[in-house]
């Protein structure tokens, strides 16, 4: 076995990787660039290299820097993760010819699926369903309809040069293929000037499904079950979950049989995942085979009880398989969030910056996090936003969900903004609930993106339960000043109102052992907690059943965020909720026909000036942030009516650039 | 008997309606509370003792003589706030516009007098549409009136003011003279002349809002202290920052015990300064950290923002923090700056609030505005509030502290009491780069010496140890240990007793 590897690359799946070279008894050395010198990667491996400034291209896609960084640390190996250079060809022959074996497939594999092209031959001649269609442009409507009846319908029309929905048709009749045809082409002309038309099978409900495979270079491989990742935003996988709630037992074998099919076909070791995309009838198609470890392998590790970085640095030893297709289990259930750094009432813009507070759940059997970031680290604009990757597993589906759906509660993340409430929204959907998504149920369940404060409760009572609670504690302590007058102290009254959604609902808090009875809208409930100030989260009981919410004390209201949604309650004496009711409701004005800086920076330039007719999507402006030109689109047609600030203005998040009419 | 109770019911039904209910009624669609509402809700319920209910002006010019309500549009008594004594005054808007007549200000000079007998701070809610024309000179002396007794209760009781309505002319100099000026957004407003003046002589068009508005006071002018969405919410954060003062100038700050250790550590703030000395990095994450139930009271959090200053306790006892802000102008000194933290530094001195300095600066800020505005004079106000100061004072260099702004900033120099420096300390005349291109000029030219003669530099100045060999910083510490130091360090410093020599005052450059 290798005596020392080097994990080519940084954040959680260095780390990972580098868990599993500890436990064999190898030892690690990572690779860092400046702006990682205090990662959590470089802190875990027994040496680190730095290879160089912040951008990757100077530094983790350098591929001499890493052959050098393994020629002076004496690593035998390397592990590339995913990303960076796992799947270039180069850098595995660079280190090929410095006699450092690479943790992954051949040359050959490598290459031969890394072109779209060739695998979608390779997957055709090796016996893999592709998605049928014709490969040249069709030349007209006679020939689409002649094309779509061999390929069934219902088929896409699409233009080559297509992008954004533009110039895309679908047609489930002879008669719908005649016409979208000529408004395909007539669409792809004025928006691309560019008619060609190409013909497929449109893919209806479609889910993606991919399979995992790992081979050895003795021509054993096998399957390792499927993923089902279809929660996607913009083809970013959001959740995946092994095995996947749709397909059956006929169906995985026939999938994973294709995919060790195509892996043989081209001598594969190592781990490797085949995606498909799956139509509503189980009828699968390749899409694409990547040859590394996928981010998701964890929801694999976890119902097989497979270490999959293991095995990879095994295999890559020249190890034989150790499992057999028979054995190959699925255990359970298990359930992958990927928490980025990123804004969903912002339209999930990327958010950089320090981590102030950084708490995951707790680690155990059930909840595994794997991340690269702690408490006072940062997440780099110069890398992918993920901060962890959230794994829970349960004996079934649902088991898998609910711990999701807590752990997503008790996930501590301040500093930077996360998606962990989007998460939470989509852990309890509806749709998710019953295993019916599609790649499309992201942007049909949220068209508009994600508010976690839009709407009323349906039932406050948790939200009020914690906040009455925070408030009991904050004025219990402020009873305990001293220099109170004899015979006038402050007693705390157990009658107040909680206003939440401007709704006043009377409440009595009196404490008791261990917590608070929380009496809401005459019905008592038990409030068993342990929460301390300035903890941002509340960790208790509520009538029995566990409750972690995120809370925040904002000048008189709290903030409790729980299961996906945020809410403001204010909580007043009985005489102080009357006398608000006198209070105007100030309106937060209309700022949707503003162009506002998303971030702190400089206005590098505008590309518009007063007057100029806009549509969706051009671009206004340009800012710079922490040496990063970020452009900003127009979210609506208009005129430019107004510009507030000319180029090398300094900008505050929210400050107004320019105004459209 | 009976009639003089009846009376008395009369007369007290009358005060409670103030103006009456029409106008109750307009103040209320304004969004809005009366004088009484507001009292209510400041104090410990059912706590407020009432004085001077049936006082009446004494006017008898332009038709006043049988116009008279009872209190004569103020609200002054006693209460508790969360079992305390405060002296609070409340004007009453809806009784001929809240306006200042001589019998009107004899109510609130007659408190103050009480006030400071007993040592109780005094809150004033104001809400007044200023002079009370028809009286006259006699107004204006009433303001006077109340304008000494501000001055003489400074210092010796803290003094709250809460603009909650028009405050405008004269009537501004009041609150003006007070420790700290809550604002209500929106709805309350304080210039010296109002928007029809100011077209009047200088043609300028402005509405209230912008002249004098909380967001302007807040922003802009540094006028305001706190400012909030209503009068509820004003009034319960007025509650809320109370518990932070004591009661007058001969007791310790109060004492709250907490549940939060003073030994906690806090990992995260061993890498809050970032590598390279250009980034900035946000100190109110420092002193939310360090502070007991990471609960910090900013002032003035919009106005003058490279300097933060506010209120927290160590250990349940109330600290005065000052720190500069790297995050804003690099955390220098500038004029706005100096005068907003001189200011709070005296008042912490004043009432024996310690104080804890948290240091990142690299200078005074350079410029003609800032000369041609005097910023030596203004800077001069922080280095004196600094160097006068008798309280307990301990500070953390976290990074630079460079120059006469090292000095400043609550340095050994200044009678700084424990002077702590975290690794990362950098005390030195001025940075490396810009302390080699004086000291080696003649090697300008040549870049790779520049470069060598700077990591010299940086290697014997970038560090905290030469001002530790000189004792000019009693200990290196561990970010992560900060709070645990400051607490201790506030403990050995509870009884520190320093007396200035006699004078009659010193004379601060105003």
């Amino acid at each position: 076995m290798f005596k020392r590897i080097l994990i080519a690359n940084r954040g959680e799946i260095a780390c990972r990787v580098i868990k599993s070279a500890r436990s064999m008894g190898i030892e690690t050395v990572a690779v860092y660039s400046d702006a990682d010198r205090d990662a959590l990667h470089v802190q875990m491996a027994d040496q680190a290299v730095n290879i160089g400034p912040p951008p990757s291209a100077q530094s983790y896609l350098l591929k001499e820097r890493i052959v050098q960084a393994c020629l002076d640390t004496g690593a035998e190996a390397v592990h590339p993760g995913y990303g960076f250079l796992s799947e270039n060809a180069e850098f595995r022959a660079a280190l090929e010819t410095a006699n450092i074996v690479f943790i992954g497939p051949n040359t050959r594999a490598i290459e031969a699926m890394g072109d779209k092209i060739t695998s979608k031959k390779l997957a055709d001649e090796a016996g893999v369903n592709t998605i049928p269609g014709h490969p040249d442009a069709i030349k007209d409507a006679g020939q689409a309809v002649e094309v779509a009846n061999r390929i069934g319908y219902p088929v896409m029309l699409k233009a080559t040069a297509g992008g954004g929905g533009k110039g895309m048709r679908v047609a489930r009749t002879d008669a719908e293929c005649r016409d979208g045809f000529e408004r395909a082409a007539n669409e792809a002309r004025s928006s691309f000037g560019d008619d060609r038309i190409l013909i497929e099978k449109f893919i209806e409900e479609p889910r993606h499904i991919e399979i995992q495979i790992m081979a050895d270079r003795h021509g054993n491989a096998v399957y390792l079950n499927e993923r089902e990742c279809s929660l996607q935003r913009r083809h970013q996988k959001v959740i995946e979950e092994a095995p996947s709630p749709f397909i059956d037992k006929a169906t995985r074998e026939q999938m994973g049989t294709q995919a060790v099919a195509l892996a043989k076909a081209v001598d594969y070791e190592s781990a490797g995942t085949v995606e498909f995309i799956v139509d509503k009838d189980r009828n699968f198609y390749f899409l694409e085979m990547n040859t590394r470890l996928q981010v998701e392998h964890p929801v694999t590790e976890l119902i097989t009880g497979l270490d999959l970085v293991e095995l990879m640095i095994r295999v890559a030893d020249g190890e034989k398989l150790p499992i057999k297709q028979a054995d190959v289990p699925i255990n359970g259930w298990a359930i992958e969030s990927r928490v980025y750094a990123e804004d969903p009432s912002r339209n999930f813009l990327p958010s950089t910056g320090r981590l102030v507070y950084y708490r995951p759940p707790a680690e155990n059997d059930h909840v595994r996090v794997d991340t690269g970031v702690y408490e006072g680290g940062e997440i780099s604009m110069f890398y992918d936003p993920m901060i962890a990757k959230l794994i829970t597993y349960g004996a079934d589906r649902e088991e898998a969900r609910t711990r999701m759906s807590t752990a997503l509660d008790q996930f501590v993340i301040r500093g930077v903004s996360s998606n962990l409430c989007f998460l939470s929204a989509l852990i309890r959907h509806e749709r998710f609930i019953s295993g019916n998504m599609t790649t499309n149920m992201i942007g049909e369940e949220y068209p508009d993106g994600f508010d976690p404060s839009a709407g009323e409760l349906d039932d406050p009572t948790i939200t009020i339960s914690v906040a009455a609670s925070m408030l009991r504690y904050y004025r219990d302590r402020a009873a305990q000043i001293d220099g109170q007058l004899s015979g006038y102290e402050r007693r705390v009254s157990q009658d107040w109102v909680a206003i939440i959604g401007g709704r006043h609902h009377p409440i009595t808090i009196v404490p008791v052992e261990g917590g608070f009875d929380v009496t809401i809208d005459g019905k008592i409930n038990t409030v068993r907690t342990g929460w301390a100030f300035g903890q941002q989260l509340f960790t208790g009981t509520i009538n029995g059943r566990e409750v972690f919410a995120q809370v925040e004390r904002v000048v008189q209201t709290y903030r409790v965020q729980h299961a996906g949604r945020r809410s403001d309650v204010s909580i007043l004496s009985p005489r102080a909720a009357e006398l608000s009711r006198h209070m105007s409701v100030k309106v937060a004005p209309d700022m949707s026909k503003f162009l506002l800086s998303p971030m702190p920076g400089l206005l590098v330039s505008l590309s518009v000036k007063e007057g100029d007719t806009v549509s969706a999507g051009e671009q206004l402006a340009v800012v710079e942030a922490m040496k990063m030109e970020n452009t900003l689109h127009a979210e609506r047609d208009g005129v430019v009516a107004k510009i507030y600030c000319d180029a090398g203005t300094t900008l505050a998040v929210d400050e107004k650039i320019l105004e459209l009419e | 008997m009976q009639e003089v109770v009846k009376e008395l019911e009369k007369k007290r039904e009358a005060a409670a309606l103030g103006g009456g209910q029409s106008r109750i009624d307009v103040q209320h669609s304004r969004g809005k509370l009366t004088a009484r509402e507001r009292i209510e809700l400041l104090l410990d319920e059912g706590t407020f003792e009432e004085w001077d209910t049936f006082v009446e002006h004494r006017c008898t010019d332009f038709g006043m003589a049988d116009k008279t309500v009872p209190g004569d549009g103020v609200v002054t008594g006693t209460g508790m706030l969360n079992g305390r004594l405060v002296f609070v005054f409340s004007q009453d808007f809806t009784v001929f516009g809240g306006s200042l007549s001589e019998a009107h200000a004899e109510k609130i000079c007659k408190l103050m007098d009480q006030a400071m007998k007993v040592g109780a701070p005094v809150i004033g809610l104001n809400d007044s549409g200023g002079a009370r024309i028809q009286e006259g000179v006699a107004s204006l002396g009433g303001y006077a009136e109340v304008f000494q007794r501000n001055v003489l209760a400074s210092g010796v009781v803290p003094q709250i003011s809460v603009i909650m309505g028009p405050c405008a002319g004269g009537a501004v100099y009041s609150p003006a003279m007070t420790d700290f000026i809550f604002m209500v957004k929106d709805t309350s407003y304080m210039f010296v002349t109002g928007p029809e003046v100011v077209k009047t002589v200088t043609h300028e068009t402005v509405t209230a809002e912008e002249l004098g508005g909380a967001k302007t006071h807040s922003t802009v002018s540094g006028v305001c202290d706190c400012a909030y969405e209503n009068d509820v919410e004003t009034l319960l954060m007025v509650r809320r920052f109370v518990n932070y003062l004591p009661a007058n100038n001969r007791e310790q700050a109060p004492y709250r015990p907490t549940p939060d250790p003073a030994e906690r550590l806090e990992m995260s703030l061993d890498t809050l300064v970032p590598d390279n000395p250009a980034m900035p990095y946000d100190m109110k994450e420092l002193i939310y950290k360090v502070a007991d139930d990471y609960e910090f009271w900013e002032l003035q959090p919009e106005h003058a923002k490279n300097i933060v200053i506010g209120f927290a306790r160590m250990h349940g006892h109330t600290v005065g923090i000052v720190a500069n802000q790297p995050d804003v102008l690099a955390g220098c000194l500038d004029i706005k700056s100096s005068i907003k933290a001189g200011r709070f530094v005296r008042f912490c001195d004043a009432f024996n609030i310690p104080i804890v300095t948290f240091v990142d600066v690299p200078g005074f800020l350079p410029g003609t505005s800032q000369e041609h505005g005097g910023i030596i004079k203004h800077g001069a106000k922080l280095l004196f509030a600094y160097a006068e100061a008798t309280v307990p004072k301990v500070t953390v260099i976290t990074r630079k502290a460079y120059g006469g702004a090292y000095d400043v900033m609550a340095s050994k120099h200044l009678r700084g009491d424990v002077n702590l420096a975290w690794p990362s300390a950098e005390i030195a005349v001025m940075g490396p780069k810009g302390a080699v291109e004086i000291i080696f000029r003649e090697d300008m030219g040549d870049a790779d010496k520049i470069a060598r003669r700077t990591e010299e530099y940086r290697r014997k100045f970038a560090n905290p140890f030469v001002a530790g060999s000189r004792g000019f910083i009693d200990d290196v510490i561990a970010p992560h240990s900060t709070r645990k130091r400051i607490c201790r360090s506030l403990a050995v410093l509870r009884n520190k007793k320093l007396d200035n020599p006699w004078r009659k005052h010193d004379n601060i450059p105003l």
